[in-house]
């Protein structure tokens, strides 16, 4: 399955939503590659429902792009929206290599014409014992592992996001201890479960550089810190690879990160969440947070026999 | 004699100087009845328990470092505004009282069972609770009275408010996910008034 390496770009699966561009221009392959890679605007993705959606209630566009973490572009919640529109997502090549028989170089620009592209409605809880529902669009991550064919070796994938202080500012923030660039991991197994993601966009529409553009990583049963994003380089190893917050505060940030409300973080109980979206002070809710963030059945297989506590 | 504009509005500086605290206890509850307006009318953004939250506990914190700075202003400046120190404390006790109610009936709902763990297990928490605790007698005994009965006493009682910004400090500093920006200024100030008092005196400064 490599139909995302040799993409035959339709007009349809192209089409930016600004209106301002006329349909016409479009029509020609070339030039809607022109139109997705010029503009910094969420361009429409071909996408179609997939797998694993459940019956969830998606939070407002306007929470999911203006409420997250993501330190490269500053501290804040909203930083990311506000610093993060001098970022250039395109052109962008991510590399699959390490372990691996046949690495991969993808232009990204032609994965977003993928016709493998689909939506996935999923929780997505931080570890700040804060929650949202997302509807991603994205390429189950396992499709592209399969596609560079893993050596028998290879254990552990690790995932390195982007430096680039001109465009980060808060890569340039020298308090925080974070050492640039932010990378992450997932044993094989956790890599190749369907739920694992390779999102491109939301809501149908390209990732906004403040949720991770061009393309991230979702791992709906993980804490959110989890999902790198901006990733450049994905490599397959034999071994378990060093993880951003897990170097900051062993302590409180493991390596598996899996939701679990029985497991609390040092400074806080994970045993509820509050829900994003509630807009008035007194109209917020808390729910509490389901064990592996409610997707058990697809993953607890995956940690039979293993202490949760201790490997939490 | 000075022009007069009406003799009413003339007298307001007066009336003013005399009463100051009918005016800047108010003025002092501006921002928390401006970050619940706020919270009323979805001007908090996303989660808007969390950051009314921290809002009120940033603003304690900010209270207790002015009423900190107080005395070593005087000792570095001459600048004497020890008077406003019981109006700083009290509303650095205030916005306390409000951070914790916010976290124990907004963002908890009075869920005593997360709330007793909480309390009990983390330090987070404990430090910060603690800090609280220490100024409660503080805010109990701030008045003309309580001094008069005390003594000596009630000097070394208001003592109390060191350990409780130190507190107050840490938990300030764990609130955060990492030392940032934001967070270094307030601590690099609780240090400097903190190791001011550990300065020699000016030879020309009264002594606190």
């Amino acid at each position: 399955m490599a139909l995302f390496r040799y993409p035959r770009p339709l007009p349809s699966e192209i089409t930016p939503r600004d209106m301002y561009l006329s349909r016409r221009s479009l029509i020609g392959g070339a030039a809607a590659l022109g139109a997705v890679s010029a503009t910094a605007d969420a361009a429409t993705l071909q996408t179609h429902p997939g797998p694993y959606s459940g019956n969830l209630t998606p939070t407002p566009h306007e929470d999911v792009t203006h409420y997250n973490n993501f330190y490269e572009f500053g501290m804040g919640k909203a930083d990311p929206a506000t610093q993060s529109q001098t970022f250039h997502p395109l052109p962008w090549t991510l590399e699959i290599t390490g372990l691996v028989r046949k690495p991969v170089r993808l232009d990204v620009e032609q994965l977003l014409r993928s016709p493998a592209i689909e939506e996935r409605i999923y929780r997505m809880r931080c570890v700040e014992a804060w929650s949202m529902v997302i509807p991603w669009d994205g390429i189950p991550l396992a499709t592209l592992l399969k596609d560079a064919d893993p050596d028998p070796h290879a254990t552990h994938v690790a995932f390195e996001s982007i430096v680039r202080p001109a465009e980060m500012p808060g890569q340039t923030e020298a308090l925080s201890g974070i050492q640039w660039p932010y990378v992450e991991g997932l044993r094989l197994d956790e890599a190749m479960n369907p739920l694992t993601l390779l999102a491109l966009g939301i809501y149908g529409e390209t990732l906004p550089n403040q949720n991770g553009a061009p393309l991230r990583l979702v791992v709906p049963w993980k804490y959110g810190f989890k999902g790198i994003k901006s990733i450049q380089r994905i490599r397959l190893l034999d071994h378990e690879p060093p993880t951003t917050w897990n170097r900051l505060a062993p302590d409180e940030y493991g390596f598996y990160a899996n939701v679990n409300p029985q497991v609390d973080h040092p400074r806080w109980s994970q045993a509820t969440e509050r829900v994003i979206g509630a807009r008035s002070l007194f109209g917020a809710t808390r729910q509490p947070t389901l064990m592996f963030n409610g997707y058990g059945e697809q993953v607890a297989d995956l940690y039979r026999g293993m202490d949760l506590r201790k490997n939490f | 004699m000075r022009a007069r504009l009406t003799p009413a509005v003339s007298e307001i500086p007066g009336v003013l100087k005399r009463h100051w605290r009918l005016v800047l206890y108010p003025v002092g509850m501006i921002p928390a009845v401006w970050l619940v307006w706020q919270g009323q009318h979805g001007a908090l953004g996303a989660d808007p328990v969390n950051v009314f939250e921290r809002s009120l506990g940033l603003w304690a914190f900010r209270f207790l470092l002015v009423c900190l700075a107080l005395a070593p202003l005087r000792r570095f400046t001459g600048l004497n505004l020890l008077r406003y120190r019981r109006l700083t404390g009290l509303l650095a006790f205030f916005y306390a009282s409000l951070h914790l109610l916010a976290y124990v009936g907004l963002d908890h709902g009075f869920d005593w069972s997360v709330l007793w763990v909480d309390m009990t297990h983390r330090y987070f928490i404990i430090l910060g609770m603690s800090a609280l605790v220490l100024l409660i007698p503080l805010a109990l005994t701030s008045n003309a009275l309580s001094m008069r009965l005390l003594k000596r006493r009630w000097k070394f009682l208001h003592r109390l408010i060191y350990p409780a910004a130190i507190l107050a400090g840490i938990h300030f500093f764990l609130s955060f996910k990492t030392l940032n920006s934001v967070s270094a200024p307030y601590l690099a100030a609780l240090a400097l008034i903190l190791l001011s008092r550990f300065l020699p005196r000016s030879r020309t400064g009264n002594g606190v």
